[in-house]
């Protein structure tokens, strides 16, 4: 009987702990793995009271799945472009109220409506960048200006290409003169073409490996996103990185609020507070991707603005596209033509 | 991406069905004044129902249905053809201003293509390979490991489970970056003289890493069966005038029916759904029928998840019918094994 009763008294404890735990101000971020310099979260608790949750996601496919079958789980969520038009397609993001994100006046114009959210209605962008090429200057002589090089058979076995359908596709619709977003059947067909005449010199199709592989010299040349260049230049100071002239994906990852979001005020407060610049700056020297942030850009000075890869010249970024999602019946195309990409002995 | 999601009613059923649950329990143990021995396989069957027999269902539901939900065989006709889907998606007036303009299906790359089918085949094979390889490696293995002169025996037990202990993508993680162009065996290999190879990013790597991570599961149940034979009976086949081999061919072979039949399964079955370790030392070029499954379900395109379990249930039908094959030489389950 005594024990009973403590294993009953115990029991109440747990439940007079969830509604203290439960009082608190919290807000949930579901993000990227190492996508945030923590210590920011840390002065946001200090400064505002409020809880940051955190919560990681590896694939853009993963996290909509997710937010789709936990409503109210997430309150700030860091997709990719082209998911973001597909989740306002599918009613899935609530409308930011600006008002309470007045630092969004720090962001460079370009960047604002962008192609994704026209009327910049549900997203703020957290970081950008773009696609190109990671070479090995001592195993590249030539300069590196088209995407054609990853075709040639000189560097055959020496080339990495990315295991990311958008990505690679896109390239080779590129290098043919076409748009990243093609939805033309002829046009996937060519691409689709030249990346199954690719497969043969190409030494491995990976994603998250590529930095490292490239750092440790197993390639010449790599499809990589420039935040990925920075890092591998960094640690291998023969590694260089451009983007061809054909021009290439620019991409934004923004900052959104799930239509299902139980803390979107807090979710606004933490939206507002990675748009001050300082902060901003201390993310942007964490992850070293481009940064949104027009005042952090002028904060971080001369070892921003010299910097092509993570700054590029204006004429480069207008050779570049977003990507756009796909519907529903030409994505199954996408698929298909990649899976063929893919399979292909 | 298919749309399934708890509704909010559905955790009101959960906490209702749990309280039912406690209610039953009350009364159960109320009535037959204590447990009686059936109640405690009570949560195993909760567990299958829940992890095994739904998602089961599921997968069959999936596999026979469109995204709307409407009945179809397009799946399995996918499955035959994998450009099924893909004819159907396009806009049939967009197809034939192709057509007429001299185009064939080949041309626009949407002709019958047996790319799902290969690579079950190919997948099949590897399997079987691996499941061969690790049978003649593995046997030799068990059968020192049981002798009893051995003295060192147990250690290589020991030393066999120790890997073990670590997860098996960190290994083949491991394993990537010794086979890589720059790793520590082709930094050997140089050394020795013979020279760079290239021993990543294809197929025998794949295998070789299939073998490396299934090997235990084939030595393991026939050393079991071995280590608990009576070895009397060696002993007395010895006496009775027969030589090493004729012993080990009549008597300890036949006696370790079980455990081989045991290992045979539990290396095949992994080893024909495999996905990861193709991917990491394959670098992507390497599609086994895993890989194809798990790009289905990772997909954002509505109609791929039905594809995918279309190409799960017939990959479970193709098990089972192997499993129902192996029975056979393992009737009564000696080998301890899950057949």
């Amino acid at each position: 009987m005594k024990k009973m009763v403590s294993l009953a008294l115990m029991m109440a404890l747990c439940l007079a702990l969830i509604p203290a735990h439960a009082a608190q101000e919290v807000v949930n971020v579901y993000n990227w793995y190492d996508y945030m310099d923590e210590e920011v979260f840390e002065i946001f608790e200090q400064e505002t009271g409020i809880h940051v949750n955190k919560m990681y996601f590896t694939t853009n496919e993963d996290m909509m799945l997710q937010v789709e079958v936990s409503p109210g789980a997430y309150d700030l969520v860091f997709p990719s472009d082209y998911c973001v038009e597909r989740m306002i397609s599918k009613n899935m993001l609530a409308e930011i109220n600006f008002d309470n994100v007045p630092n969004f006046v720090h962001i460079q114009d370009s960047l604002k409506n962008p192609d994704y959210d026209p009327e910049n209605k549900y997203s703020v962008p957290f970081m950008w960048g773009t696609v190109g090429i990671l070479y090995n200057t001592k195993l590249v002589d030539e300069p590196v200006e088209s995407w054609g090089i990853l075709w040639d058979e000189k560097y055959a076995d020496s080339i990495f290409m990315m295991d990311s359908m958008r990505d690679t596709l896109g390239v080779a619709l590129k290098y043919l003169g076409y748009s990243m977003n093609s939805r033309d059947l002829i046009e996937l067909k060519a691409a689709t073409d030249k990346l199954i005449a690719q497969k043969p010199i190409v030494k491995a199709y990976y994603v998250d490996e590529t930095k490292d592989k490239m750092v440790a010299g197993e390639a010449a040349l790599a499809l990589i996103y420039s935040g990925d260049a920075l890092y591998a230049m960094e640690k291998n100071e023969d590694l260089d990185y451009a983007v061809p002239m054909e021009g290439s994906n620019v991409w934004i990852d923004p900052m959104v609020i799930p239509a299902t979001a139980k803390n979107k005020e807090n979710a606004e407060k933490l939206i507002d507070f990675l748009c001050r610049p300082e902060i901003a700056q201390k993310n942007c020297e964490y992850i070293w991707y481009s940064s949104p942030n027009a005042d952090a850009i002028e904060l971080m000075g001369e070892d921003y603005t010299e910097n092509k890869t993570i700054n590029p010249d204006p004429d480069v970024i207008q050779r570049c596209e977003f990507f756009h999602d796909i519907p529903d019946d030409k994505l199954t195309l996408y698929n298909n033509f990649w899976g063929q990409v893919k399979n292909a002995k | 991406m298919t749309d399934f999601q708890v509704p909010s009613w559905g955790y009101w059923v959960m906490g209702v069905g749990f309280i039912v649950f406690i209610a039953l329990l009350v009364a159960y143990i109320h009535k037959n004044r204590g447990f009686k021995r059936p109640f405690f396989a009570s949560p195993y069957v909760l567990w299958l129902i829940v992890f095994t027999v739904l998602p089961c269902l599921l997968v069959c539901y999936f596999s026979f249905t469109d995204p709307a939900g409407n009945f179809t065989l397009d799946n399995f006709k996918n499955f035959w053809d994998s450009n099924y889907n893909a004819r159907k998606a396009i806009d049939p007036a967009e197809l034939d201003t192709y057509l007429s303009m001299g185009l064939t299906l080949n041309d626009l790359g949407l002709a019958r293509n047996s790319i799902n089918i290969d690579t079950l085949v190919f997948s099949l094979w590897m399997a079987f390979l691996c499941t061969v390889i690790c049978l003649l490696l593995g046997y030799p293995a068990a059968h020192i490991m049981a002798d009893r002169d051995f003295k060192l025996g147990p250690t290589l037990v020991i030393l066999f489970i120790v890997p073990m202990w670590m997860n098996f993508l960190l290994r083949t993680i491991a394993m990537m970056s010794l086979l890589e162009d720059n790793g520590l065996i082709n930094t050997i290999l140089e050394w020795v003289g013979i020279g760079r190879q290239k021993l990543l990013n294809n197929t025998a790597a794949v295998q070789v890493g299939m073998i490396y991570n299934f090997l235990p599961f084939m030595v393991f149940p026939i050393y079991n069966v071995l280590n608990k034979m009576d070895y009397k009976l060696s002993e007395a086949a010895m006496d009775l005038g027969c030589d090493k081999w004729h012993t080990f061919y009549k008597v300890t072979l036949p006696l370790s029916v079980p455990g081989i039949v045991s290992g045979i399964t539990m290396v095949f079955m992994p080893a024909v759904t495999t996905f990861y370790i193709s991917r990491l030392l394959g670098g992507g070029k390497v599609q086994l029928f895993g890989d194809l499954i798990e790009a289905k379900f990772l997909s954002t395109s509505v109609t791929e998840w039905n594809v995918g379990s279309a190409l799960s249930l017939l990959m479970m039908i193709l098990i089972l019918a192997s499993l129902g094959l192996l029975r056979k030489a393992d009737p009564k389950g000696e080998g301890g094994g899950i057949v």
